[in-house]
């Protein structure tokens, strides 16, 4: 995707000045499309040229540990993409957060207490999982109330009817 | 029946009411840290570069407030608030970094080509230093007092008007 870019980037130079309204309609098109493909090739230049960090993408040699650590990940929220959890997310900061979870879970830390860690530093933004608190109740609690106000309606209407 | 309907009318505007609101209040998608007004986690970061020692927390804890620049070189707001940073400098303040998953020969010429305010800089490559003071990106700014406990976040680049906010939140830490 990338390369393609800089392939028709370079042959808009080469491209003959547009004599009339019928040359013109492809030459802008093709210039939108460069700009619109530099335009989402830049975030790509705005990355790191470090290797992932070694636990990124490697798994954990024990399956069980390395389940407890996918379980986890899962729950955890991308702090670069917001509805990905660290363990779909290919953001480098998701890698480095996933190596932290997969060296503490090898070094024998119990997964919640990696979740209240990272909790107390980012707040319930890092949690995937979702909880009930003072925040997202209404969250909860609007559907019932609605399907509570749904029935309500229904006897009302199917006593009238009877 | 009739108050039913009349509480469905007034639930159906109190949502309208709810967008109307939520919709005129300005975004905002960073992620601020939860660990202000905390100490400092304990790290010890290896220098960055050749001419600038490295950055422990023991560093920020010597009784002097000072500013934590989380950087990297290949981050483009990190370039546009280097003069910024050199006023913050000029102004006496001490400024410490840390830089993001980088290499030291790009860290070098970085701070070549935009000045080196920075009194001692961190190598930091799996963001482990990051992760633990609650930093969601680069660039980002810490406000740390004497004894290390963390006052201010400031997220995204320095702009011209944070200049001073920044030096009053340092006043306000004991500079």
């Amino acid at each position: 995707m990338i390369a393609t870019a800089r392939h028709s980037g370079e042959s808009r130079d080469r491209m003959p000045p547009a004599r009339c309204l019928r040359d013109a309609v492809p030459a802008f098109a093709a210039m939108t499309m460069w700009v619109l493909v530099s335009c989402l090739a830049l975030p790509a230049a705005a990355q790191d040229s470090l290797p992932p960090a070694p636990y990124a993408y490697q798994q954990l040699e024990d399956p069980a540990l390395e389940a407890r650590a996918q379980a986890l990940m899962e729950t955890l929220r991308c702090l670069k993409c917001q509805s990905q959890s660290i363990a779909d997310s290919d953001a480098p900061m998701a890698g480095d957060m996933r190596h932290q979870v997969r060296t503490r879970i090898a070094a024998g830390e119990d997964p919640e207490a990696i979740r209240a860690w990272l909790i107390e530093r980012y707040g319930d933004y890092v949690s995937y999982k979702p909880t009930v608190s003072a925040t997202t109740w209404p969250l909860f609690a609007v559907p019932a109330v609605l399907v509570l106000l749904a029935l309500l309606i229904l006897r009302r209407r199917l006593r009238r009817a009877r | 029946m009739s108050w039913l309907r009349w509480a469905l009318l007034a639930a159906v505007f109190a949502g309208l009411g709810l967008f109307a609101w939520q919709l005129s209040r300005e975004k905002d998608e960073f992620v601020h840290s939860t660990m202000i007004g905390k100490p400092i986690p304990p790290f010890d970061l290896p220098a960055a570069v050749a001419d600038r020692p490295g950055l422990s927390s023991r560093d920020l804890a010597d009784g002097r407030p000072k500013l934590l620049n989380v950087f990297a070189s290949w981050c483009v707001p990190c370039a546009a608030e280097a003069p910024n940073l050199a006023r913050l400098e000029a102004s006496g303040a001490e400024i410490v970094a840390v830089a993001i998953r980088d290499r030291p020969e790009d860290v070098a010429a970085f701070l070549e080509r935009y000045g080196n305010p920075f009194t001692r800089i961190g190598k930091d490559d799996i963001s482990a230093v990051q992760l633990s003071i609650g930093s969601s990106g680069v660039p980002e700014t810490f406000v740390i007092d004497g004894k290390g406990v963390i006052r201010h976040q400031h997220i995204g680049d320095i702009r011209d008007g944070d200049v001073p906010v920044l030096l009053e939140k340092l006043r306000e830490a004991g500079a």
